[in-house]
């Protein structure tokens, strides 16, 4: 792949709309910020903020009302192929009826390789989560946080340059979420994938990242991009004992509370307020 | 096509007609009558019941493949070309899909429920009627459904084959006179009570399903 | 009562239970000692002496052709034309209504009519009834099941651009197989059945046209072995389906165990 100038990644001015005319649902109004190579991005926002959605508008699943999304300049229209993405319902995106390893397997069966190499692929994927005992276990006899493992197993045998997770993690109990948030972050580093993340809790967002993109409430627009400059490699313990990781999240926390106190009740006068608040 | 619906709403205009509809009718609804009469009472009691489920399993799994169409010359010889053999056909059909659904029905429970109630000392009877039935009427309501399509075909297939009284049986005389046309009337005029009694059956059904948590698979 | 104590009850009224009904139908036959319903042994003396094995080839095998063909028939349908109809919301808009009315039509209305329009009272006559009345219950579940495919699981799949074809061959055939089972478990019972209907109907093979002839020959004895020869035929074929299915379907029961938790 040529190595390209810009960003990696660009979101420009994506809105999503569904329905038209008085009835319709504007699930994203205008969202712009770029994500470079081997960052990780955090998506934080209120409750309804149509984060999902804009995850799917990235990932190419969606086709976006207005606005671009453009993956090394080009414009994304259907799921590029150097993209993966893992879900929150880890559940409900594996195949019940096949084992861990044809799960994993599933997303190379098309790609132009070798029987061993995709052997290889999806042993060394297993092994990266720590899942190589359970190759030939079914998902529905793993518990819920391995389940989201073999998930992100797959999107890493898929060997993709971006990882798109919508709140991989909200399903789990807090310490599995603990062990999967080291995980990924392991991961960024072993295969250099960069990582769009979507959550809705902050502390995680802070943790993990690089960068924080605040969402407003519906109509969603970006609220503010916060720089992460904590050091790595993170901690669970020492790192969230910084004092800038507190003062991040508790600024982070600000911005959102801020909009659940003022909901927009219509689109004419969450414009009309942000007007003013410029 | 044309000539089938004019010959058909011509036959509505006679009395023979409606006379047939109405006995077609009748055998289909005591049929059915009957067999919801005893498949409730008795998938309730095999249902909740393990040992009785149990102890009956072999019996009723090979009773219940029999086609109750075999039981025709049976019927035939023994209670006769009478309003008496298609209650009985229809009934005997309309019998096993009902109760098996009611079985299903009395056991599918959230256990979750039968627990919470067993600690608040809901006594087991009352957990019978409080939580089990309740539970059970929609399976109940897809089993009526199923049954109620079973026993009409029943119905018509003793009018048909036996000569009881009723829109088979008119059927049949007409394909012997050569009626063609009236054949086809009779059948689309059979396929209207059909499409009728299945409209029916699935509302009640929907109605009953609306409340019901799951027995679909994202109960998660 | 404790576990084993229960367990071994259990086991003796499985046992006991069916016993008891035969011994009781024996008896009840040998005191009515009524022509109409010929004693239990009688009944199975003539089963024995007819289809083990002198009427077997004349009759039960065209019988089993003719369930076979139209049941095969009735399951490549099904299953060619539901997949389509579960995917495509405007295809169900068109297809529908239709589907719905043939559903609903009582089969055996359709008799006469079968005959007239494939001027013929042979096999293919019968293949075709079967076939026809054994599509809609496979046709049916399979859009079901197709339809009741998780969206996540094609969203994914999709994610990882994997194709139309091989997205239906490996997620939606799969995912939607044991709603089609469920379909195929319907439609095989409703195959025996329009198979006696159809041979009783017109015929001059088969085990409905046994049924036929001893009912106007007033041969009670093998009548009655001819409708015990049905339900055993209809408990078999019932069984191997089942067989089947628990082997294809291993991996379903698991799941919805642990869904249940």
């Amino acid at each position: 792949m040529s190595a390209y100038a810009g960003h990696l990644l660009e979101i420009r001015n994506v809105g999503k709309t569904y329905g038209s005319g008085p009835k319709a649902t504007h699930a994203i109004d205008d969202v712009s910020f770029a994500v470079e190579d081997r960052e990780f991005v955090c998506v934080v926002g209120p409750s309804g903020c149509g984060k999902t959605t804009l995850l799917k508008c990235v990932g190419g699943l969606l086709r976006p009302s207005k606005g671009q999304v453009l993956l090394r300049g080009k414009p994304v229209t259907s799921p590029p192929e150097e993209m993966a993405l893992v879900f929150q319902e880890y559940g409900r995106s594996l195949m019940p009826w096949a084992s861990v390893r044809n799960n994993v397997l599933l997303p190379l069966r098309h790609k132009a390789l070798g029987r061993k190499e995709r052997r290889a692929l999806v042993e060394e994927a297993l092994d990266a989560v720590g899942l190589t005992r359970f190759i030939d276990h079914y998902p529905w006899q793993l518990s819920g946080g391995m389940q989201q493992r073999v998930a992100i197993a797959r999107a890493l045998a898929y060997q993709p340059s971006i990882l798109l997770m919508d709140e991989p993690f909200a399903s789990v109990d807090a310490q599995t979420r603990a062990d999967l948030e080291d995980l990924v972050l392991r991961v960024r580093e072993e295969f250099a994938v960069t990582i769009l993340f979507v959550t809705h809790d902050i502390d995680e967002s802070v943790y993990l990242s690089d960068r924080v993109v605040v969402l407003t409430q519906a109509p969603t627009e970006v609220k503010e991009i916060a720089e992460v400059d904590l050091p790595f490699p993170r901690d669970q313990i020492a790192t969230k004992e910084l004092p800038d990781f507190t003062q991040l999240r508790g600024h982070i926390y600000r911005l959102i509370r801020r909009e659940h106190v003022e909901p927009a009740e219509d689109l004419a006068t969450a414009t009309a307020t942000k007007g003013e608040q410029e | 096509m044309t000539t089938t619906f004019s010959e058909l709403w011509s036959m509505m205009h006679t009395h023979e007609f409606w006379a047939g509809f109405a006995h077609t009718v009748r055998g289909w609804a005591l049929g059915l009558g009957i067999a919801t009469f005893l498949a409730v009472p008795t998938g309730i009691l095999l249902g909740s019941s393990g040992f009785a489920n149990r102890a009956f399993r072999v019996p009723v799994e090979f009773l219940r493949p029999i086609p109750s169409a075999a039981l025709i010359p049976l019927l035939f010889l023994t209670l006769g070309t009478t309003l008496r053999s298609e209650v009985f056909l229809a009934a005997f059909g309309a019998f096993w899909p009902l109760l098996v659904q009611t079985i299903y029905g009395v056991r599918d429970i959230d256990p979750v429920a039968i627990d919470t109630a067993r600690s608040f000392g809901v006594g087991s009877f009352e957990r019978l009627y409080r939580i089990k039935l309740p539970s059970a009427v929609p399976y109940i309501a897809t089993g009526l459904r199923i049954s109620s399509n079973v026993a009409l075909i029943l119905a018509f297939t003793a009018e048909l084959f036996m000569g009881v009284p009723g829109l088979g049986q008119m059927m049949n005389v007409a394909e012997s006179f050569g009626l063609t046309v009236q054949v086809y009337a009779l059948a689309v005029a059979t396929g209207f009570l059909g499409l009728a009694i299945y409209v029916v059956f699935s509302q009640l059904e929907r109605r009953a399903l609306r409340w019901h948590p799951s027995h679909r698979l994202d109960a998660a | 009562m404790n576990r084993k104590a229960y367990n071994a009850a259990a086991v003796a009224a499985e046992i006991a239970v069916p016993v008891a009904l035969l011994v009781a139908w024996q008896a009840w036959t040998v005191h009515a000692n009524d022509p109409r319903f010929p004693r239990l042994s009688t009944i199975l003396v003539q089963f024995r002496e007819l289809w083990l094995f002198s009427e077997f080839n004349l009759h039960v095998v065209p019988s089993l052709e003719r369930i076979g063909l139209g049941f095969g028939i009735a399951v490549v349908l099904g299953i060619a034309l539901g997949v389509p109809l579960g995917l495509s919301r405007w295809g169900r808009i068109i297809a529908m209504p239709h589907v719905e009315w043939w559903r609903a039509m009582p089969p055996p209305a359709l008799l006469p009519i079968s005959i007239v329009l494939l001027h013929s009272i042979g096999n293919r006559q019968k293949v075709a009834f079967i076939a026809f009345f054994c599509l809609f219950p496979i046709l049916l579940n399979t859009i079901d099941g197709v339809r009741g495919i998780d969206p996540a699981l094609l969203d994914t799949a999709r994610s990882y651009g994997i194709r139309r074809f091989e997205r239906i061959r490996r997620i939606v055939l799969p995912g939607a197989l044991p709603q089609i089972f469920a379909g195929l478990r319907t439609s095989l019972s409703l195959a025996v059945i329009m198979m006696v209907l159809t041979e009783y109907f017109s015929s001059s093979s088969g085990v409905g046209y046994v049924l036929l002839i001893s009912k106007n020959t007033l041969q009670l004895a093998p009548m009655w072995a001819a409708i015990v020869l049905i339900g055993v035929l209809g408990y078999l074929l019932n069984l191997a389906l089942i067989l089947v299915e628990r082997r294809v379907l291993a991996w379903h029961r698991g799941w919805r165990a642990a869904v249940v938790q």
